[in-house]
């Protein structure tokens, strides 16, 4: 595709990533929609604004990857007659299914409806605020409490003889996050799961609007913990990208190093629960032994053993010494060492094996039917890497090598995180040992009004996208936060068709989504 | 097989002392940590973890108290699925509005006698996301809390600290 013979005009958006905005209308978003997708494009993520002080109305945003890079479309949406419920904009999940939650999510907070979408009901507004208030509007306080309501969603029925409903959660039986999980099973085969997330709803968008740029820094690295880094580095982008700014080299450089350390961490927990998760209790005890001393690390150089706060707008705090080069050096080595005896021996264990391979598996045709992404896209021949794909400093100076597998089972997704351990490493021994000298951090200007960029950053669970409106006085006029986790939710669904309920919990740790980063 | 068992003895222990006292927690000394789950919940004491509306920050350093360094297990605390088994309630987050019905039910659903620790600057104050049209705040607003322990996300020393702290509130 070319951005040249685009249907509609683009302009480029100032920012690190490759990416152009352009304005489409009612008639024409579903081709210039369909066109992106026959080029191999998928969609990233959905939002919309209040205009109604501005230039009136609201806006449709949606943000998709194709090749040249991240096209970004508004759609002006006029305010609705009295006698129509809401303002419609023409839906888009029969072109991309990963839109339905997306839509649903928006009506939610914000009131503008996808029009011709078979699912209207409500995603994340459960019983807190009653259906016909928006929080997302500017004219809702969104200090308000409401009362409750009463939450009666209606979850699809399966009938037939023998087939009886599991309800699990929101209250899960170990430590993770909330949500429920409505299975239909037949004896121990699952016919079907159904998804409920929402729980966790923080209103992290509306929160964002009350706070200054720097004030925010601190809210985008808490939208989802376990990504903190791919969080913070991602609103700085789009703050520098607004302000038009690039940070010092050296501090570039550091937030790799960050990126790749966190997705080191989150990969060591994964693989130490997946082990644990088919019994093999040695495996939790190795990895998150290993973790452990990769957390204290990043307490002891970076000050924080998850590595917040660490990214801001113009750069990072802190910096390393030679010594601190070297002690990181040292440790790579002496993880690689500790992961491969490891890989090898989950390898060989025949009991590992058979509940790994083949489980929750998500077919490659499927995959791209429905937009898995990330890393789990990835274990299912989705060959997205935005490390690989559109390589920002340093990442094109150090040429990511992309894992990927085919088989899309809880083994392929354990190989990928194998394979990115070693590959990561790799990459912090190549920063390490070209880290640019100079300063970490520059003085951002004041960001100019009604101005708009994007940060998009490939956390260790995928593409991490934060869209950044400024209004009046550069001031946040509508923050959106995106994590993969919308994309791959409803993938999980799918991947547990057929399986036994007792691998459930084997098949979502080896998605290991994340529940507040989607629930916001 | 061979391998896992050179792998357990290259290894080694792994596990560390549990922390010292905490003043600000009112912890008493880390040496009467056995005692006083001895005392007064004969050795066991059970962990009930709710999830009320956190960025998930806190699940991961409740994770690692199951690491061998921390080796909780090891001082006679564990982690049960059902509310009904519990002693205590670990609750993590500022608790969402959707959360609230949850959290009281899980509440409701111990027996007594039972301890609440709110866990983070979120569930000790409500944190960043403080109180909202989606939020309730701190657990405080919601539950009777026991013992609350700040940070963000709490280290792992931290928690233990306040697991202790609470226990020895009983």
């Amino acid at each position: 595709m070319n951005i040249k013979n685009f249907p509609v005009k683009l302009t480029a958006i100032s920012g690190a990533m490759p990416a152009w905005h352009g304005t489409v209308s009612a008639q024409n978003l579903h081709s210039v929609c369909a066109k992106i997708k026959e080029d191999g494009g998928h969609l990233v993520a959905l939002w919309g604004t209040d205009e109604r002080q501005n230039k009136g109305g609201f806006a449709l945003h949606l943000a998709l990857a194709s090749h040249p890079g991240l096209i970004c479309l508004t759609l002006p949406i006029t305010e609705s007659a009295p006698e129509y419920p809401a303002p419609e904009y023409p839906a888009i999940d029969d072109l991309f299914p990963v839109a339905t939650r997306m839509q649903r999510a928006l009506y939610d907070l914000l009131g503008i409806r996808a029009q011709g979408s078979s699912d209207q009901r409500p995603w994340l507004r459960h019983d807190a605020w009653p259906d016909d208030v928006f929080p997302l509007r500017k004219d809702v306080d969104g200090k308000a409490g409401y009362p409750a309501g009463r939450d009666n969603y209606p979850f699809v029925q399966v009938t037939g003889n023998g087939v009886h409903e599991i309800a699990v959660g929101p209250v899960h039986a170990g430590i993770i996050e909330p949500g429920h999980f409505r299975f239909s099973v037949v004896g121990e085969r699952v016919l079907r799961l159904e998804e409920r997330l929402g729980y966790t709803h923080k209103g992290i968008e509306k929160l964002a609007e009350s706070m200054s740029i720097t004030e925010a820094t601190k809210l985008a690295g808490r939208v989802s913990g376990d990504s903190t880094v791919a969080y913070a580095w991602a609103y700085a982008m789009a703050v520098e990208g607004i302000a038009n700014c690039t940070p010092p080299s050296r501090a570039l450089w550091l937030r790799a190093l960050l990126l790749e350390r966190e997705r080191i961490a989150n990969h060591l927990g994964d693989l130490g629960y997946l082990g644990n998760d088919v019994a093999l209790a040695f495996g939790f005890s190795q990895f998150w032994s290993l973790k452990e001393e990769w957390l204290r690390t990043q307490q002891r150089l970076f000050g924080h053993r998850y590595l917040m706060d660490c990214i801001i707008p113009g750069g990072v705090r802190g910096d390393v010494d030679t010594a601190g080069i070297a002690s990181l050096l040292e440790e790579a080595d002496m993880l690689e060492q500790q992961v491969k005896k490891l890989q090898d021996i989950y390898h060989e264990h025949a009991g590992v094996q058979d509940r790994f391979l083949s489980t929750g598996r998500v077919t490659p045709a499927l995959a791209a039917q429905l937009g898995l992404s990330g890393l789990a896209g990835r274990a299912s021949a989705q060959a997205w890497d935005l490390r690989a794909q559109y390589p920002t400093a340093p990442y094109n100076q150090l040429e990511v090598h992309m894992a990927t597998q085919r088989n899309g089972d809880v083994a392929a997704r354990v190989t990928v995180r194998f394979d990115e351990i070693y590959e990561s490493l790799r990459l912090i021994r190549l920063i390490l040992a070209r880290l640019p000298d100079g300063e970490t951090l520059q003085e951002i200007p004041p960001l100019p009004d009604n101005s708009f960029s994007i940060g998009w950053v490939e956390g260790w669970r995928g593409e991490v996208l934060i869209a950044l409106h400024t209004g009046a006085g550069g001031t946040i006029h509508r923050l959106h936060p995106h994590d993969p986790s919308w994309q791959n939710w409803p993938l999980l669904e799918h991947a547990i068709i057929g399986n036994i309920v007792p691998d459930f919990p084997l098949i979502n740790k080896s998605f290991n989504l994340s529940y507040s980063g989607q629930d916001l | 097989m061979h391998k896992i068992l050179f792998q357990i003895l290259r290894t080694g222990i792994k596990t560390e002392q549990p922390p010292q006292a905490n003043p600000e927690y009112r912890t008493p000394d880390a040496q009467q940590l056995h005692e006083k789950i001895l005392d007064c919940l004969g050795r066991a004491l059970v962990i009930r973890h709710v999830d009320a509306g956190s960025c998930n920050g806190c699940e991961l350093e409740i994770h690692a108290l199951n690491t061998p360094q921390y080796n909780i297990e090891g001082l006679g605390i564990k982690f049960a699925a059902s509310p009904r088994h519990a002693d205590m309630l670990l609750v993590t987050g500022p608790v969402s509005r959707h959360m609230e019905e949850a959290l009281k039910r899980t509440y409701d659903a111990m027996p007594e006698p039972k301890l609440v620790v709110a866990v983070g600057d979120c569930g000790c104050n409500g944190g960043i996301f403080g109180e909202s049209y989606a939020t309730c705040g701190r657990v405080a607003n919601i539950i009777p809390v026991d013992v609350a322990v700040p940070g963000c996300p709490p280290t792992p020393t931290q928690l233990l600290q306040g697991i202790v702290t609470a226990v020895g509130k009983a």
